[in-house]
């Protein structure tokens, strides 16, 4: 077009972003990719390529290996390799190399930048931008770490090799977020970049081994969900990290289950994006094009929820729908445009295929008039309102650039409506009222919470779901203890089988006179409840005489246990100091009644006297230290590169299973139960299979000493079955089970559901008296979530 | 005579006959409810830049509107009448016509939105532009402070009038922002507006004294009510001038006032915009903000005096694909 044309249209053109060197660097990897093992380039052991295109073209980019079981082999061995000396590199040693990779990046930015925008089909802007320049930041935050590595965290040791499996919407980015703290921390990475999305972790390997990185430390391998699969299941592997579908997490939990392994996830989201008729309106609204046309909205925490207050919804879809109007779709490499194109065709059509869906159950449709490029896979920014929770499309997680709107009346019912979802990974809060915004934001089940921003990251700050939008932090000092891992449970050794109780000596005949019968029933709601299967269960002492009887508890006693603490979860909401009223009251009353307690466990385990005392004694103390914790496990204040600050606050989960280890039926029970409630949670819980008397013997305690009905639960029985109905249940938000390797892994299993939080044992005998091993941070952590509220500010 | 037909040819083009703004009964509840939150503000104005450009033809094309916009302005107090001729012939001939014929664009005129002087000089300016259509801006009302008595400010406005000024700058008293006296400002607008008659009027909101956004909003929106035909950021004396956060909130007040009342109300940032690539950042703003329209001279002004120098250098690399120098481009 002419310069008149211009100046009478005022039209933007074209601003094609060079991507010569790009171009030239596949040219020098033209006859295929092959996997990064070791420091070297190796070609697919079977053979196998497979072809990586351009989103906005639907040309090829370039021939991938696909991994096999012998690539990944490979891979995993050269990372075992590779660890020892990279672990004796030392914080320090590591901090360079961290600091070496941050400087790559920079150094190597546009390249990088043109790169991911041809792969992934993302604007050139948004990589060149913000995906970029966060990658550096996470590298450098983590150089950081590996520095004071050994003074912060002297109780921990890295974990060993990490699988890392990334997604393909922000391929460079979820990279860093990985192997930074991975390898920061002494940990050694095999890294499955997505499939669609390989091509920026093949160019950091090749560029990072110019660096000096050591060979083995970081290896990739490219492949399919297959190649994936052989990962999560390569015995070599002590960690897997993935960020993906909750459907692949979902089946990871199931593969990992029982093996050891640990593992983090971060999965989707259907974030909520609520905004509140005293907010900046037109501040929300370019907040709602960065929440949910970021990326062509294909990004786990996008805003896809909107939800307006009824008094301004009808003037804010008006200007939604004027600013949509002004989004500029085209070109990934068009320095002007708003909107890339959509990683590729199979998710383009089921971009579709939900629109349609949800113009089906009656929601109307708005897309601005544009017209879209011919060729790649493009998708317009689409409203749709008329929506309502039942929904399908406010249900289901799109991936695309696609935004429901609702509204509601009162701050509740926003936070009803935002917290009505499988999901917890995100939420923005649009307010100028102060008061209202941190009001709502602790009541929003997510594990991020923007208040007037949306969609901001940092490596300084922890960033991860709650419920099914996964477990575990990337970034910060939360993001540290994904690759991290207690020193004193290193020394765990596996428990030892106990003997086999022997035959149950009948009471001999003869009319002696009873004591008065005593009981034991179930502790549900604050009451003393019979089971209800009405059926009982003998406990025998280890000489096998009868010490009495308790409850066998069922799935529908579990039911009721659930149930009435969720009717308790006030008692997150209690005041910290109160909880530690409380715990200091119970251990105040379990002392009065020390002496009787010793005795039981003397009759109930054959322990002796001293060994009894001990325990009574040590469980005691443990009450004081988690009372003591109760106010001060807090949160920290981050500082992110803004004018703000973001609070990670620590918040109760919420409702948790316990499975009590048969040992130390006292300070076991004490040992687990104590934490998760200093911290707010509510508890059902299975005490000692063999040695419950203890367990029940506490309903008297407990019920004297203050704690609020509902908020212990105790229910008698079989470990492995009630654990399993407790794991399964979509109610139960962590399950913490120590016994056998049996249990873990059925627990890990059944966790599957709504992906609670599971800590377990994996059958290795915790020492309970052992402070370090048994008491303090390594369980509290366990016993919160971390949210994350970032409070940009300024007048 | 002249000022008259000027006065007219001067918007025809665009103009379409819309009405323009006056008056409105001072309703507070225009106000009340405004919300700017500023680190969203920052945000959308610092990604901007970065979400558009313009390359090659279509760059000079916009580089050549934004001429048409720039309020071309000497406001020193070393002004002299010789000095005001110079910056008028300038506004007439901004271009060297041998990059407008190689820009295509010879057969177009391509003059400056106007000349923006103080009172002593509107008469000047007058005479220097003749026919050409390019209308005087005359800064008044006490220009910069705005602290001399009312009467004074009514006084000044009418004599540049007289003089020919087709355009008057007035400045609001800070004061009245300052203390919340909402009604104070709408009055004292209002009768600048009055004063004005047929010329039209751009309040100077001075958002460098008025510090807050909020200020900034309620301001713009006191002055749309009160009747400005243009919103202006600074006088260029304040210690900060035209910022792109400050400009955004002001056309968001212009689009909310446009959405109440229909009528189009113009923006000019002024000060320290300098360079090309600046005025081009807030060429993008408009049109992001309130449209294709509001890049015309009609709706769209730029206070400005350095800046056409840029402009200039910028357009002969286009056309020589070498880096220009100051000393090829005349002065104003």
């Amino acid at each position: 077009m002419s310069v008149a044309n211009y100046f009478d249209t005022m039209g933007y053109g074209t601003a094609p972003e060079a991507d010569k060197e790009v171009r030239a660097w596949l040219k020098t990897h033209g006859d295929g990719f092959g996997h990064f093992i070791g420091g070297k380039w190796h070609a697919p052991h079977s053979g196998h390529y497979f072809e990586t295109f351009e989103p906005g073209s639907g040309n090829k980019l370039g021939k991938i290996a696909h991994g096999s079981s012998e690539d990944v082999d490979l891979a995993v061995t050269a990372a075992k390799a590779a660890l020892a000396p990279w672990q004796k590199l030392g914080g320090t040693g590591r901090a360079r190399h961290l600091y070496a990779l941050a400087r790559m990046v920079q150094r190597h930015s546009r390249l990088f930048a043109v790169l991911e925008a041809l792969d992934n089909g993302k604007p050139i802007r948004e990589t060149r931008d913000i995906d970029l320049p966060l990658v550096a930041r996470h590298f450098y935050h983590h150089a950081g770490w590996a520095q004071i590595q050994e003074s912060e965290f002297p109780d921990h040791s890295p974990i060993g090799v990490v699988g890392q499996i990334i997604p393909w919407n922000f391929p460079l980015l979820m990279l860093a977020w990985k192997i930074a703290p991975a390898l920061a921390f002494g940990n050694t990475v095999v890294l499955k970049p997505a499939e669609f999305t390989p091509l920026t972790a093949l160019l950091f390997a090749e560029l990072a081994h110019k660096a000096g990185l050591p060979d083995g430390v970081l290896n990739i391998v490219t492949g399919d969900g297959a190649t994936g699969a052989v990962l999560v299941d390569h015995s070599g592997i002590d960690k897997i990290a993935f960020t993906g579908s909750t459907e692949v997490g979902r089946i990871l939990r199931e593969r990992t289950a029982g093996t050891g392994k640990s593992l983090t996830l971060e999965l989707g989201g259907k974030s909520p994006f609520i905004v509140f008729d005293d907010a900046d309106l037109d501040g929300a609204i370019e907040g709602v094009v960065d929440a949910i046309w970021f990326n062509q909205g294909q990004v786990c925490c996008a805003g896809s929820r909107l939800l307006l207050q009824a008094g301004i919804s009808e003037r804010f879809i008006a200007k939604l729908k004027r600013r949509m109007e002004t989004l500029r779709i085209g070109d990934p490499l068009d320095k002007t445009i708003d909107m890339g194109a959509i990683i590729a065709p199979v998710q383009l059509e089921r971009i579709k295929k939900l629109v349609e869906k949800g113009v089906s159950e009656g929601a109307e449709l708005y897309q601005p008039s544009g017209t879209l490029p011919a060729s790649g896979s493009f998708y317009p920014p689409t409203l749709l309102t008329n929506v309502f929770p039942s929904s399908t499309v406010a249900v289901e997680e799109i991936f695309g650039p696609v935004l429901v709107s609702m509204t509601f009346r009162t701050p509740d019912e926003a936070v009803m409506l935002a917290n009505n979802s499988r999901y917890g990974l995100a939420a923005s809060v649009w307010s100028e009222t102060i008061g209202l915004a941190l009001d709502i934001a602790p009541k929003l089940k997510a594990g991020v919470v923007w208040i007037n921003a949306t969609n901001l990251f940092d490596a300084s700050v922890g960033f991860g779901g709650y419920r099914e939008s996964g477990f575990g932090r990337e970034g910060g000092k939360e993001g540290a203890y994904a690759y991290l891992k207690p020193a004193a449970w290193a020394k765990r050794k596996p428990r030892k089988l106990l003997p086999e109780l022997p035959q149950a000596i009948e009471k001999q005949d003869g009319f002696e006179f009873p004591e008065i019968d005593r009981t034991a029933k179930l502790f549900v709601g604050g009451k003393q409840v019979r089971p209800d299967g009405n059926y009982v269960r003998p406990v025998l002492s280890p000489k096998g005489e009868v010490l009495g009887e308790v409850g066998e508890g069922n799935r529908k006693d579990i039911r009721n246990a659930v149930s009435a603490a969720r009717s308790a979860e006030g008692w997150g909401k209690v005041s910290a100091h109160n909880r530690a009223q409380i715990l200091y009251y119970w251990a105040e009353n379990l002392s009065a009644r020390s002496d009787e307690f010793a005795q039981t466990i003397v009759k109930i385990t054959g322990d002796s006297k001293s060994i009894a005392r001990k325990e009574v004694e040590t469980s005691i103390r443990r009450l004081f230290t988690y009372a003591a914790w109760a106010d001060k496990y807090e949160g920290t204040v981050h500082a992110p590169p803004m004018r703000g600050v973001a609070l990670a606050m620590k918040e109760p989960i919420g409702i948790a299973g316990i499975i009590c280890p048969n040992e130390a039926p006292l300070l076991g029970f004490i040992s687990l139960v104590t934490p998760l409630v200093a911290m707010g949670n509510c508890v059902v819980v299975v005490p000692s299979e063999r040695h419950p008397l203890v367990a029940t013997d506490l309903y008297q305690v407990l019920e004297t000493s203050d704690i609020p009905a509902g908020v212990i639960n105790i229910v008698t029985g079989n470990s492995l079955s009630l654990g399993k109905v407790l794991a399964e249940h979509d109610d139960v938000d962590a399950v913490w089970a120590f016994g056998s390797a049996e249990l873990s892994a059925q627990v890990e299993k059944s966790s599957i559901g709504n992906l609670k939080r599971t800590l377990v044992d994996q059958g290795l005998e915790t020492d309970w008296y052992d402070p370090k091993a048994a008491e303090g941070t390594v369980f509290l952590s366990h016993a919160v979530e971390i949210k994350n509220i970032w409070i940009p500010y300024g007048e | 005579m002249t000022s008259l037909v000027s006065l007219q040819t001067g918007y025809e083009k665009v103009g379409d006959g819309q009405a323009r703004n006056a008056p409105r009964a001072f309703d507070v509840g225009w106000i009340d409810d405004i919300r700017i939150n500023l680190s969203a503000v920052e945000r959308r104005s610092g990604t901007l830049p970065g979400r558009r450009t313009v390359k090659n033809e279509a760059q000079a094309a916009w580089l050549l509107k934004a001429i048409t916009c720039i309020d071309l302005t000497t406001l020193a107090g070393d002004d002299t009448e010789g000095r005001v001729r110079r910056l008028c012939a300038k506004a007439l001939r901004p271009v060297r016509e041998d990059i407008l014929e190689k820009l295509g664009m010879g057969d177009r005129t391509i003059r400056t939105g106007a000349i923006c002087v103080y009172h002593r000089y509107v008469a000047t300016a007058v005479e220097a532009l003749g026919a050409s259509g390019i209308p005087v801006a005359a800064v008044s009302t006490g220009f910069p402070a705005g602290l001399v008595p009312h009467d004074v400010k009514l006084r000044e406005i009418e004599a540049s009038v007289k003089d020919g000024a087709q355009e008057i700058d007035i400045v609001i008293t800070r004061e009245h922002v300052l203390t919340g006296n909402w009604k104070a400002l709408y009055d004292e607008m209002r009768d600048f507006r009055q004063a004005c008659g047929k010329a039209h009027v751009k309040a100077i909101l001075a958002t460098g004294d008025i510090k807050t956004l909020r200020n900034v909003a309620k301001a713009s929106m006191v002055c749309m009510m009160a009747g400005a035909d243009f919103i202006k950021t600074s006088t260029g004396k304040e210690a900060s001038n035209a910022t792109l956060p400050v400009s955004l909130v002001m056309l968001r007040m212009i689009r909310d006032y446009h959405e109440r009342t229909g009528i189009k109300v113009g923006f000019k940032p002024a000060g320290g915009i300098s360079a090309a690539k600046d005025v081009l950042n807030y060429q993008f703003l408009m049109k992001e903000e309130l449209g294709r329209e509001w890049l015309e001279p009609d709706l769209f002004r730029v206070g400005a005096s350095s800046l056409l120098a840029d402009i200039e250098r910028q357009l002969e690399h286009h056309v020589t694909g070498r880096y220009s120098a100051y000393n090829r481009h005349s002065v104003g």
